[in-house]
């Protein structure tokens, strides 16, 4: 075996999962996963553990693997980490753990996503649990969302003994993990549903269905339901447009309409109750994660997909993995390219994208280089379907009716980074409602720095 | 679960179902809305609120069977439950936001169509219960399709009702009644419609011309209904709006409904087929050149 070479992953083939929502990457094997493990050098300064938003202790749960100890693994992964199976799947781990793995400087980085993972899938065959709280504190918190954020939080608190209640808005908790990211990149029931099983089997209660902010207020669960802090991890859940002219038309959606039908509501599967449309050209405007993740539902459900990008392939902030797959899979990139306007028949369905070329000039505020559009250069791509996919921000029903809960002028509530503490007593906050669409793990860590903050409160 | 306490066919395929469902009722408002799952697979259904109880913690909808959710939906009996019960959603009417004095000055027009009398009845109620008498319109396409009669009766200043043909009331669209009454001399400083879209696109052109102000309430495909998918967005005043967070209800005269009456076409061949599916069963193979 070479050391420097990371054991490959098993994928399905492109051709044969770019026709069905099975999941992509099949992943390790006990043997796979106890090989790649032992290229581990278990560095005594692990700079790993620093690039994990939570923390979780790398070289500790490797070394377990290393040796076959799965069940031990997994104890040391979910004292960190309330959804490993999630993380393992969905983090960045190239700009994170991998991206400071020693081993990365001369060959490969160890697969330390890919090792998680296979450690959260054995533990979940195997029916381990986490470890639950051995005494109660006696003192209520409710968290809003059940997002990665939230799950993390209400996890965290139950294990240190809070009597945690999760309120989640829509019918089934997990928040983005079950609207917006596909099945072919985190199975549903497999997965998700586990590991909320997971969370709840600590102690936390969900209830489904309630609106904070319309059905109850902060304020009423903190004075009438007994609630001694709150939690806000409500997401970023506002889809942008771009303002152009026919984004109106029938057949044009936001990412988040398309991958809720076809992701919450089931839509993908002919037999769902609820519809999406499944057209024959499709483009999708936008070049993040959540972009890919739309794009190649399209491709699944028949059409022939192009990503529209105003700038180049170096400038996409999508995973480079998901970028890959995508490709693969036989999505086209359209890089450099704007849409000015939407065209549609007279009865108001969409019939093809005016767009206009673009060139990269000067780095602008975000540090990326500023597209310009190319004079003269605009064109039509013909079209049944578009797909908006340029971010979100924060929805405004919680920060609107909860006095005192100061946000920022992108509508992020504002939350101090270390401890999630709001400017409202007993209040904290995290995730895409406190920073703007960002990624599972990143909420994650919001949610666990909050938990630390709301028992530091309730222990004064 | 949220428990069905009631269920009454008001006519041929428009149900009115009392639903236990403890924290819409004690916090919901006149205009607003909530969204209904009737089991594990269904669709998210976005109805209006037609009434409702804190004391018993029940809340009152009232459907038409148009697609293959709502008549399912339909079969539904006392003792059974919806899965899921979501609201309340969207903004409370401006009636109730508004100073009760200033309110009992004003003469106010509610026009309902069809299954539409049953989002204007909490608000005439509500403003009944604080003092205040409205006129209420409401049409229908013949006798036997006029729902909520005796209960608007109750709390309406006057009422109106009208039937397209003629069958019971007075005869016409409400468009006709409105012009009828303000021929016999009737003033008013605002009007609600809430109905069909092309009834509201209608009357809106009508009180436009009168210089009447008039509300509508939309009632656009959606999803989530918290703003999360913006399916359900319609251009008011050249600005687009979210119907779930901004609306239902909108400044009438700014809304554009040739717009919002195209979207709302968008899953019609998709659902139509659902349809065939669901009544036809095994025996559907298609021939409508969308099926296998």
């Amino acid at each position: 075996m070479d050391v420097l070479k990371r054991v490959p992953v098993r994928e399905q083939d492109a051709k044969e999962r770019a026709t069905n929502f099975e999941e992509v990457c099949l992943g390790y094997n006990k043997e796979e996963a106890m090989e790649e493990a032992s290229r581990c050098i278990n560095c005594k300064n692990a700079q790993c553990v620093k690039g994990c938003p939570v923390s979780i202790d790398i070289p500790g749960f490797i070394a377990q693997v290393k040796e076959g100890n799965m069940e031990e693994a997994y104890q040391i992964i979910s004292e960190s980490s309330a959804l490993p199976a999630v993380c393992g799947r969905v983090c960045p781990q190239e700009s994170q753990c991998e991206g400071k793995c020693i081993r990365g400087f001369k060959g490969d980085p160890i697969s330390i996503g890919k090792l998680e993972r296979f450690v959260a899938d054995w533990a979940r065959e195997n029916g381990i649990k986490p470890a639950g709280a051995t005494e109660k504190k006696g003192k209520k918190v409710a968290v809003i969302g059940s997002g990665p954020a939230g799950l993390t939080c209400a996890g965290d608190l139950a294990k240190m003994g809070y009597d945690v209640t999760i309120f989640e808005a829509l019918h089934e908790a997990g928040g983005v993990l079950v609207y917006g990211i596909p099945e072919f990149r985190l199975p549903k029931e497999a997965v998700v549903a586990k590991e909320i099983e997971n969370v709840k089997s600590l102690g936390v209660k969900i209830e489904t269905n309630v609106v904070v902010g319309k059905a109850v207020k902060i304020d009423e669960l903190m004075e009438e339901e007994g609630f001694s802090a709150v939690f806000i991890g409500s997401g970023a859940g506002l889809p942008k447009f771009m303002g152009i002219p026919g984004e109106n038309s029938n057949g044009v959606f936001s990412a988040n309409e398309y991958l809720t039908r076809s992701n919450l509501m089931k839509a993908f599967n002919e037999d769902s109750n609820t519809p999406i449309m499944r057209g024959k050209k499709v483009a999708v405007v936008g070049g993040g994660n959540v972009a890919m993740d739309a794009a190649r539902t399209a491709l699944r459900l028949g059409a022939e997909v192009h990503i529209v990008y105003r700038r180049s392939e170096e400038e996409l902030p999508a995973r480079v993995e998901e970028v890959h797959h995508a490709k693969e899979e036989g999505i086209i990139f359209d890089l450099l390219t704007n849409p000015t306007e939407i065209l549609a028949d007279d009865a108001g369905w969409v019939t093809g994208m005016k767009c206009i070329r673009m060139e990269l000039g000067e780095p602008d505020a975000s540090g990326r280089r500023r597209p310009t559009p190319v004079p003269d250069s605009e064109f039509v791509m013909e079209l049944d379907t578009v797909i908006m996919s340029l971010g979100t921000s924060p929805n405004p029903l919680i920060s609107s009716t909860t006095e005192g809960l100061e946000t920022n002028k992108w509508k992020c509530i504002v939350a101090d980074e270390v401890n999630g503490m709001t400017t409202k007593e007993g209040v904290y906050a995290g995730g895409d409602a406190v920073t703007g669409a960002a990624t599972v793990i990143l909420a994650m860590g919001a949610g666990k720095a909050a938990a630390k903050g709301i028992d530091e409160y309730l222990s004064k | 679960m949220y428990k069905i306490v009631k269920k009454q066919e008001l006519t041929t395929n428009i149900y009115l179902m009392e639903v236990e469902a403890k924290r819409v009722a004690k916090s919901c408002e006149p205009g607003q809305f909530v969204i209904v799952r009737m089991d594990e697979e269904g669709e998210r259904i976005p109805l209006t609120i037609c009434d409702y109880d804190r004391s018993n913690g029940t809340v009152t909808i009232v459907f038409q069977t148009v697609g293959a959710g709502t008549k399912m939906m339909a079969d539904l009996e006392e003792g059974d439950a919806f899965h899921d019960f979501v609201g309340p959603l969207g903004c409370p009417s401006e009636l109730v936001e508004e100073d009760l004095e200033t309110l009992k000055q004003k003469k106010i027009l509610f026009v309902a169509g069809g299954v539409g009398a049953a989002p204007v009845y909490p608000q005439v109620k509500w403003l009944h219960e604080a003092g205040v008498a409205a006129d209420v319109i409401v049409g229908s396409k013949t006798k036997d399709l006029l729902i909520l009669e005796k209960e608007m009766e109750a709390v309406a200043g006057n009422l109106y009702v009208t039937t397209d043909d003629g069958s019971y009331g007075r005869s016409g669209m409400v468009t006709q009644t409105i012009k009828d009454l303000v021929a016999e001399g009737k003033q008013y400083d605002v009007c609600i419609a809430i109905g069909p879209m092309i009834m509201m696109k209608f009357v809106c052109l009508l009180t436009k011309e009168l210089d009447i102000p008039t509300i509508v309430s939309l009632n656009p495909i959606m999803v989530d209904g918290t703003g999360m998918c913006g399916a359900c967005r319609v251009t008011v005043g050249g600005e687009v709006k979210f119907a779930c967070v901004d609306g239902p209800e909108f400044d009438g005269h700014a809304v554009n409904f040739d717009e919002a009456m195209r979207r709302q076409q968008m899953y019609k061949t998709a659902e139509g087929r659902a349809i065939l599916k669901q009544e036809e069963g095994d025996t559907h193979h298609g021939g409508c050149g969308n099926c296998n």
